[in-house]
């Protein structure tokens, strides 16, 4: 996993500028980052944390008001290169609604090559891969707004998958959607995370979706203030709730259940694992 | 306050190619000061039976009875039954339009023509249920705080109208899981302090199991189960064959009793997993 990591944060401060209702106010603390390529990378944070921000950054939507961001060794503050990441970083939102721009699926998904000027055959090819990838090909003829919340989450990251990037930034694209919908994109991100071996920077407030993580970043006050695997984040049940975050159900019972005395290691994550442990195998 | 719907089916577009059945046949009663918690998949009619218990959508065919008003009558003032049954929509904060926040939350009242002093001695009582101070905030804009706090404003707006019945669709949708357990907390003392009747429709299982003490769990437009938590929570194999779960503790217990141990499965919240577990646990080391 090591070598060059595909994302690099080196000191990132980012202050939002005062505006008529609000004052300024600093959303990045001196963040140092490293992501490396394939991985799987959840955010965590509690509303107003900076994760947004965070994200933002790495396909230069925002630039550090000091530090800097190197995207494939790109530096995304140089106007020059901003084309090119953008290329190596599609981001995802969280309202499916705003991000589908055609009348019909495969025309929604087309955007994004078209506009990089690639021949039509091409296009045709990498629309028809992408579908494919989210599994939504069998709907590539459908008006996007007659489709599920989850359909749309998948069309809207099938549009960026057409672009061949390096990396994926899902910005809570989750929260708007039911639990099955849920479910669908993060079988869908996990997929082209394992398949494609493309990069995912995953934010998130649902603890549950971390869980498959390569690594879990926790933010506060804009700084990253927790970093480790899933297991190693939410054995840290106290320092989450300080941080207005939670841990799963089955986390919390783990820990409870240490605490009066059963054999039950730290940061337990599934049931299927808890079963495990209480009753050892037949 | 009761709510009580009789056959009630809904149709959209009614003769249009694009009719769709939202409602089949659904009777039910709410009695006065339950807390309902109303669970089941996307397009299952949640939002559509919810929309039947303050008038806002009236029945294809069958009836329905608000505190004793059939709302399907001819002259029946609908305007005087959303009153008493105040709604929460999903993304609230959304329908926030005040310049102050005196101004947003105190609009249902000003609107039904209370005298100024009876508006703002209810913005502030409105406003302390939601955890919200009324000095401090009153002459801000609510455009101006945090996500979370923007949603209590808005719920703040409906409880200002002092409703007898709150009904709530995904009220803690987006918000991180502090705010979300805030605005339950403060859901469910509303409903303890005065004794309201409260509807909430949700899709976390964890939720409903721990704050309703009634499950209705909707599927195709039908009333698919109906009864207390632990109740419905028994179906199991129903409610995953309706592509629903169960909460995590209790799904445990019944991986547990699966493989032998002799666990109680009615088990609905963390802290009664842990006791269950250790009883029959304890005994065996």
């Amino acid at each position: 996993m090591k070598g060059q990591p595909l994302i690099r944060f080196s000191n990132v401060n980012f202050t939002y500028a005062k505006t008529q209702t609000r004052d300024g106010w600093q959303a990045l603390k001196d963040v140092n980052l490293e992501i490396y390529e394939h991985e799987f990378v959840a955010v965590l944070g509690r509303n107003g944390s900076g994760k947004s921000t965070l994200a933002k950054h790495v396909n230069a939507l925002l630039t550090p008001s000091s530090g800097q961001v190197l995207v494939a060794g790109l530096d995304t503050s140089i106007p020059e290169h901003v084309w090119e990441i953008r290329q190596k970083v599609g981001m995802v939102f969280q309202n499916p609604d705003n991000q589908l721009v055609a009348t019909t699926v495969e025309e929604d998904v087309a955007f994004g090559p078209e506009n990089l000027g690639i021949p039509s055959a091409e296009i045709h090819r990498r629309v028809t891969e992408a579908l494919e990838a989210v599994g939504m090909l069998q709907y590539r003829l459908h008006p996007p707004h007659r489709l599920s919340g989850g359909q749309k989450q998948r069309v809207a990251i099938a549009g960026i998958v057409s672009m061949r990037p390096k990396c994926i930034v899902l910005d809570e694209p989750t929260a708007m959607l039911d639990p099955a919908g849920r479910q669908e994109v993060m079988q869908t991100i996990h997929r082209l995370n394992k398949e494609e071996g493309i990069t995912v920077l995953h934010i998130t407030h649902h603890m549950d979706e971390v869980i498959g993580a390569d690594r879990v970043l926790v933010m506060d006050q804009g700084r990253i203030v927790l970093e480790g695997t899933p297991r190693e984040v939410f054995s840290q049940a106290e320092l989450l709730r300080e941080l207005h975050l939670d841990v799963p159900q089955i986390t919390d019972l783990g820990q409870r259940l240490r605490k009066r005395g059963l054999a039950v290691p730290q940061g337990i994550l599934t049931v299927n694992e808890m079963v495990m442990h209480l009753c050892p195998s037949d | 306050m009761s709510i009580r719907l009789e056959n009630v089916s809904f149709r959209y577009l009614e003769d249009t190619p694009m009719e769709t059945d939202a409602l089949t046949d659904v009777s039910l009663e709410i009695e006065d000061g339950e807390f309902v918690g109303i669970i089941g998949p996307t397009g299952s009619g949640k939002s559509t039976l919810i929309q039947h218990f303050n008038g806002l959508l009236l029945p294809t065919s069958g009836k329905v009875w608000v505190d004793g008003v059939d709302l399907t009558a001819k002259g029946t003032q609908l305007r005087l039954i959303r009153q008493k049954v105040g709604m929460v929509f999903q993304y609230p904060e959304h329908q926030l339009f005040g310049e102050t926040i005196l101004e947003d939350v105190g609009f249902g009242p000003r609107n039904g023509g209370l005298p100024e002093a009876e508006v703002v001695e209810r913005v502030r009582r409105a406003l302390a249920y939601v955890g919200l101070d009324f000095e401090e905030l009153k002459d801000q804009s609510p455009f101006e705080l945090s996500g979370g706090q923007k949603r209590r404003v808005a719920i703040a707006g409906v409880l200002a109208m002092e409703p007898s019945v709150l009904i709530l669709d995904e009220p803690t949708a987006g918000l991180d899981p502090k705010g979300r357990e805030e605005i339950l907390d403060e859901i469910c003392t509303i409903h303890k302090e005065r004794g309201i009747t409260v509807i909430l429709v949700s899709h976390s299982m964890e939720d409903v199991a721990r704050l309703a003490d009634r499950l209705i769990v909707m599927h195709r437009g039908r009333v698919a189960l109906d009864g207390t938590p632990v109740e419905v929570f028994r179906q199991a194999d129903t409610l995953k064959s309706l592509g629903l779960g169960l909460p995590q503790v209790t799904e445990l217990m019944h991986e547990l009793k699966a493989k032998g141990l002799a666990v109680n499965t009615d088990i609905l919240t963390v802290e009664a997993a842990e006791e269950e577990i250790v009883r029959v646990m304890g005994g065996q080391r």
